[in-house]
């Protein structure tokens, strides 16, 4: 590998650092000039990846250190970046579909007092995001890591005067740091084991010796639930469907296209420690397979058109990490490209829906949008088809390579699984197909069953607007329109674009560094007729099963409900996960710590404290009594007194 | 001898009369009274002993004690007075103010 120097790494990273405070500062003169700041701070950072990328010869690198940050008698930890291929690919996702994002959220925001604020922090979560990518150490990859962490967390909550929202993203805070413990507790054994955190050296062979497999297995572990934590895996996904409280562009953002990839990144990073013993990349494969079919029913029986997006980010993540378990990392990361690409264009399609609909999310409210937005209806349709996984959607080539990376896993403990994962993959990608059109169906087809007479309710408060205003749906404007429209031809052409250069650019050209291993499907991957039409097949079964059971035959699907009750018991309820949590982790935490709190808190600690001023109070009572105020009683005192230490004196 | 024990005994006829005043009545004018009769007693002790003793630091001590007594006296009328001027009286007990 070839490392130069580069000193536009910093312009791309402080860019957006230097647009989140200068939206926030700007945004106290005007709020209409943050959203443009931070969109050009963003897209600055993409034409700067880009002229990096251009320049990006195979086998090379640049990077860039920013002084010395760690430096002690065991560990000297330069804050230094690195822009290999990987990076290159995960800042031209940030920054690309970030800027996208942003200025559809000028659109999307327009209305909100606070947008400053809201732009603020989205550009600090783009520059947290790069960093994580960046970063040439753990420490520094940390750094991001908790960074995206804040970002999400503020952001879940910007309508904190809310108090669900509030939890919602208290919940996400919490349930990441259960992860970053994870990730905390690899990098001590990592540096326990070899004596440094620099993730190239990190995997050189010399250092993957040091570390063995007992080490490995520890580290994998704590890498994967730090994963799981910021991915949203089982058992700590349940964060992200709670975290559609954030307003839409930062579900698109953060909790779709880039932060929670970020596990799937860190796996394919430290792909040689992952490997070191072969349980975890299988304890990966069974945890992802769980996490994608959970998800995917669960999402079949959402009405919120945000949460079945939520639930399809966790199962199309557990795709992600199907791949990752079978040491399929660059596959794995091309879904992660398309992935962006159509859910992003997914969310910000559902945006246009809330944002036309009035703020409505219930989908049982929708339907018919079609004929009211139809440049939407089309954006939501190329990407239902991408995600369903059509030929030549992008979702397609993505979810075939994992498909077929599966099969040739060479895990010992995967090896007499194999077909059962593969099929378990494709029953869930039929699902994926399934829950998707229905969503497709209750939005944009049939009739419009919302208006005002479905929800006379609507205006909070004493809003007058809202009640004279009209409650027919409207297309959104074009500022959120083009975004869309964007990312829906990305969805489109972009995996057919990809599909033949995607995974050699980064698996081709090499040894260790960062670039990821060799595919065992090797650089030839032709696809025929055949392919094609086999890949296709869940979700054109999955399709077809939607538009039968949820649009031409919604009598069909009464009929079915009897005996599917228990199942849509299960799936509505969510798998009563959060219930289970409950029960299991909170209640006996908030039990404990009732008793604690009474006993030693109010108890102990209060009542030595209490007791403390309890005696002065007491023994000052006690001596008030004798000051009378009588000049006589003192006298006698003083008499007494006297008397007694005379007394003394003449004794000795 | 003789004679000793009884200017001894006067004085302590006194100082008994004069703290017994002291801390019984309640007029200001008369407490303060007692008070000098209290120091005066000790005065008679001071020269009694000082003439037994022949040492003379008895007696000088004395005039330390009358001219303490005398600047004591003006300052304790002083205060009469004033307690007189706020609360009309010049029992000890209405002056009890900063009682609890």
């Amino acid at each position: 590998m070839i490392e130069a120097s580069d000193n536009r790494i910093a312009f791309l990273l402080l860019s957006p650092l230097f647009g989140s405070i200068a939206a926030y500062l700007a945004g106290r003169i005007s709020e209409r000039i943050a959203g443009v700041l931070a969109s050009c701070a963003v897209f600055f950072s993409f034409i700067v990846t880009c002229s990096l990328w251009s320049e990006l010869q195979p086998n090379s690198s640049f990077a860039l250190s920013l002084g010395t940050w760690i430096a002690t008698d065991h560990l000297s930890l330069p804050f230094g970046f690195v822009f290999d291929r990987l990076s290159a690919v995960m800042c031209l996702v940030i920054t690309g579909i970030g800027t996208l994002i942003h200025i559809y959220s000028v659109g999307y925001m327009a209305h909100d007092e606070s947008r400053p604020r809201f732009f603020s922090y989205l550009n600090l979560f783009v520059a947290a995001m790069l960093t994580l990518v960046l970063g040439s150490s753990l420490p520094v990859l940390f750094v991001g890591w908790e960074g995206v962490g804040l970002c999400s967390y503020l952001l879940i909550g910007f309508w904190f005067t809310n108090p669900e929202f509030a939890k919602a993203g208290r919940k996400a805070f919490v349930m990441n740091r259960i992860g970053d413990l994870g990730l905390m507790v690899a990098m001590f054994a990592l540096f326990a084991a070899t004596g440094t955190l620099d993730i190239k050296a990190l995997n050189t062979a010399e250092n993957l010796a040091k570390i063995g497999p007992a080490v490995g297995c520890l580290a994998g572990l704590g890498l994967f639930v730090a994963a799981t934590g910021k991915s949203a895996q089982i058992p700590l996904f349940t964060w992200l469907p709670d975290a559609m409280a954030g307003p839409t562009p930062v579900s698109a953002l953060i909790h779709a296209a880039t932060m929670v990839t970020a596990g799937i990144y860190l796996m394919g990073r430290m792909y040689g420690v992952i490997e070191l013993d072969p349980f975890v990349p299988a304890l990966v494969c069974w945890i992802a397979l769980g996490t994608a079919f959970l998800a995917a029913t669960t999402a079949i029986a959402q009405n919120d058109i945000k949460k079945v997006l939520a639930y399809s980010t966790v199962s199309q993540l557990g795709f992600m990490f199907l791949a990752v378990g079978a040491g399929e990392y660059a596959v794995a990361l091309f879904h992660v490209v398309t992935h962006a690409f159509f859910k992003a264009c997914l969310f910000l399609s559902a945006g246009s829906v809330i944002y036309g609909c009035h703020h409505e999310q219930d989908m049982r409210k929708m339907g018919g949008l079609s004929s009211y937005m139809p440049a939407t209806c089309i954006a939501y349709g190329i990407s239902t088809l991408a995600i369903a996984g059509i030929w030549p959607f992008a979702g397609f080539f993505s979810k075939h390579a994992i498909l077929d990376g599966l099969a040739l896993s060479q895990n010992p403990y995967l090896l007499p699984w194999l077909s059962c994962i593969g099929w378990g993959a494709k029953v869930v990608a039929l699902l994926t197909a399934l829950y998707m059109t229905r969503s497709f169906v209750m939005t944009f087809m049939g009739k419009y069953r919302g208006g005002a007479s479905a929800h006379p309710h609507h205006s909070e408060g004493d809003n007058k607007a809202v009640d004279t205003h009209s409650h027919t749906p409207h297309e959104a404007p074009l500022v959120m329109v083009a975004p869309v429209l964007v990312l829906a031809l990305l969805s489109l052409g972009g995996g057919y674009y990809l599909s033949h250069s995607f995974l050699p650019y980064l698996t081709g050209t090499g040894v260790g560094g960062g670039v990821l291993p060799l595919s065992k499907m090797g650089s030839d991957h032709e696809l025929g007729f055949s392919g094609i039409l086999s890949g296709s097949l869940p979700g054109v079964i999955g399709i077809g099963l939607g538009v039968v059971l949820f649009h031409v035959a919604t009598a069909l699907k009464d009929s079915l409900r009897r005996p599917a009750g228990l199942f849509e018991w299960l799936f509505a309820g969510k798998y009563y996960v959060d219930e289970i949590y409950d029960a299991v982790i909170v209640a006996p935490l908030t039990f404990t710590s009732g008793v604690v709190a009474r006993a030693l808190d109010k108890g102990i600690v209060d009542g030595g404290v209490n007791a403390v001023g309890r005696i002065s109070e007491v023994s000052g009572e006690l001596v008030r009594r004798a000051t009378t105020g009588q000049v006589a009683t003192y006298v006698v005192m003083m008499f007494v007194a006297a008397s007694v230490f005379l007394g003394l004196f003449v004794q000795k | 001898m003789s004679e000793v024990v009884g200017y001894l005994g006067v004085a302590f006829l006194l100082f008994i009369i004069g703290a017994s005043g002291v801390a019984l009545r309640r007029n200001a004018i008369v407490v303060f009274m007692c008070i000098e009769m209290m120091l005066n007693s000790v005065n008679l002790t001071f020269v009694t002993l000082s003439q037994l003793l022949g040492n003379m630091e008895g007696q000088i001590t004395v005039f330390f004690v009358m001219v303490i007594a005398a600047a004591e006296s003006a300052v304790g009328l002083a205060i009469i007075l004033s307690l007189f001027r706020s609360v009309k009286s010049t029992e000890t007990s209405d002056a009890a103010r900063l009682r609890w």
